[in-house]
């Protein structure tokens, strides 16, 4: 009793208000569901990753970090992980650089703005699924609009078509990417332009600075800050693409589009190795986490908060 | 004196034709940009109202025909009416868990003082960065575990708490005045009583941003579904538009009246709701 006393009147100031109890109320909710759907199966991913199981047996056995080895050591996932990278680069580079173009374009005093934001956001919010489906027809030979389109310009399609060919494949599920990513990079870009003062761009041209000049020294150098966070932003979110290619070309032809999620799903649940797909998970975490923590240094933890 | 204004006139007229004509290059690369952007979404348009039988014709842009019989066809060869149904409890699950239990939550790191607060808003936050692919097979474990596999339960249950959601709405309740707490609170009202009376009604706009967020992660979702989903009744719209890719792969007109249907409730979301999502898309870059 008597030693309980001194707790409990600790609790009960910092009670004072009834803060403690609503508090208690109000998180109880978020916070048992945030421990068993996210907490715990980061934990149990973590215990996965250095156990051999298939997911029904009785029998786990501990593997320590062979998992790691064996994924690592396998063709498989390191194609994998090129893949990915390269999809990500293809992605992030294409979707900044031609971001800022459009986004400068738009910052230009002309008309109809927000109606061009629009029409260029709009694949932001559609279903990737639906997206991944249209295009994969837009690319088919003899029918579809965009493989007919570029034959009337005179260009050859690859045999035996755009998504069979080794070479293109990925380069067509890199342009959905970019199509998908574009119009949230312009947004973030043209917001961040008008959030230059006018001023700096009087100064320049008082300075004698043209058009590119003015662009060059003044527009670069603010928007930098932005242009880092949209990389690492459009990286995290291109390394973990999945719905794509899951549609698309299933990962083929020979491997070319097999991204790390696509083999960490069949990994888990066509052959069952809940270990090496953990260990995979893992291993995509580590990339991401690098990626975001630069983004922390930069920007602090509580900006970020897309 | 036509000698004096006319060089001046000359000077106007090239500097109002320089700047009409740069503009105009401006708009030409932005309609160039936006018709690659729109082209997927009018050809499936144009596709899904095309008759089956000119299916094999040079492909065309713009609908000249305007049937809807690929849509009865499409609805008629696969249950879209129950994948719908199944989206959209989906759905309003997932926004009104999110909306409410981020709302409390945030109200809770906002306002309310408690041992511990900075840590469990820290650890809320950190796993933001925690990527689905890695809590994936154990999620899975746990819902098979819990008996809920091709349940509503596990599409809605674990997407109902949102860091992003808490993050976002602690932010917009900092905005609000406490004034008006305190003012509720010498009332007589209770903390939860200034939640819902005072907090819920002036965070409108915030709940919206949130609730749009939510709609299109949830509508558009396909990973967590095709994992936790085996029962062909059970699937939602995009989990139904894959397998009917992969079931009528060649019947491209129906398959596009598929897509039409998957697409349309986003982008009719987006386009009521456009001001608060480009918004608080546009600042996500500013803060930074």
């Amino acid at each position: 009793m008597s030693v309980l006393a001194p707790v409990r009147a600790g609790w009960r100031r910092a009670n004072r208000q009834g803060d403690l109890s609503a508090a208690a109320l109000a998180l109880a909710p978020a916070v048992i569901l945030f421990a068993i759907f996210n907490i715990y199966p980061l934990i149990y991913s973590g215990f996965l990753s250095v156990m051999e199981w298939n997911g029904f047996s009785p029998e786990r056995t501990y593997v320590g970090l062979d998992n790691y080895r064996a994924i690592f050591e396998s063709a498989q996932f390191r194609n994998a992980l090129v893949v990915t990278f390269k999809y990500t680069a293809g992605v992030t580079a294409s979707s900044v650089a031609i971001g800022l173009v459009v986004a400068v374009l738009l910052n230009a005093d002309i008309r109809g703005r927000n109606l061009y934001r629009l029409i260029y956001f709009l694949p932001v919010v559609t279903s990737t699924v639906a997206a991944a489906v249209v295009w994969r027809y837009l690319m088919t030979p003899g029918t579809g609009y965009a493989d007919v389109f570029l034959r009337n310009l005179g260009l050859t399609p690859p045999s035996p078509a755009w998504l069979r060919n080794p070479d293109w494949a990925l380069r067509i599920v890199i342009l959905v990417g970019l199509w998908k990513r574009l119009g949230f990079n312009i947004v973030v870009f043209l917001a961040g332009l008008q959030n230059i003062p006018k001023d700096f761009y009087e100064a320049a041209t008082v300075d004698g600075a043209g058009p590119w000049g003015r662009f060059r020294y003044v527009t670069i150098p603010l928007i930098a800050p932005i242009t880092l966070m949209l990389v690492i932003m459009s990286v995290i979110d291109a390394f973990l693409i999945f719905d794509v290619v899951y549609v698309m070309t299933e990962g083929g032809p020979v491997g070319t589009t097999e991204v790390v999620g696509l083999l960490l799903y069949r990994q888990a649940f066509r052959y069952f190795n809940l270990g090496d797909a953990s260990a995979m998970g893992w291993v995509i975490f580590a990339i991401v986490f690098v990626a975001t923590l630069i983004q922390w240094k930069y920007f602090g933890a509580r900006e970020t908060g897309l | 004196m036509s000698a004096e204004t006319l060089p001046l006139a000359a000077g106007v007229q090239a500097r109002l034709a320089r700047v009409k004509w740069s503009n105009m290059l401006i708009h030409a690369a932005l309609i160039a940009g936006a018709l690659v952007m729109i082209v997927p979404f009018l050809w499936m348009l144009t596709l899904s109202l095309k008759p089956a039988a000119l299916t094999h014709q040079a492909p065309y842009l713009i609908p000249t025909r305007f049937e809807l019989a690929n849509y009865e066809a499409a609805w008629q060869a696969a249950p879209f009416a129950r994948y719908y149904f199944n989206s959209i409890v989906m759905t309003a699950g997932i926004v009104l868990g999110q909306v409410l239990l981020s709302s409390l939550a945030a109200y809770a790191f906002a306002r309310l003082r408690f041992p511990g607060r900075e840590v469990l808003f820290l650890v809320f936050l950190a796993t933001m960065m925690v990527p689905f692919h890695v809590i994936l097979i154990p999620s899975y474990l746990i819902i098979d575990r819990l008996g809920w596999i091709d349940s509503y339960a596990a599409l809605i249950v674990p997407r109902m708490v949102s860091a992003f959601g808490i993050f976002l709405l602690r932010q917009y309740y900092q905005g609000i005045p406490r004034e008006l707490d305190e003012a509720a609170m010498i009332d007589g009202a209770s903390r939860l009583g200034i939640w819902w009376r005072i907090i819920l009604p002036l965070s409108g706009p915030g709940l919206a941003t949130l609730g749009i967020f939510a709609f299109m992660f949830a509508w558009n979702d396909f990973l967590w579904p095709l994992v936790v989903i085996n029962d062909p009744n059970m699937r939602t719209v995009q989990l139904g538009l894959a397998m009917f890719q992969g079931r009528y792969g060649t019947q491209w007109t129906l398959l596009m009246a598929g897509t039409v249907t998957a697409t349309l409730p986003t982008l009719l979301v987006f386009l009521f709701g456009q001001r608060w999502f480009i918004q608080s898309v546009a600042q996500s870059g500013v803060k930074g």
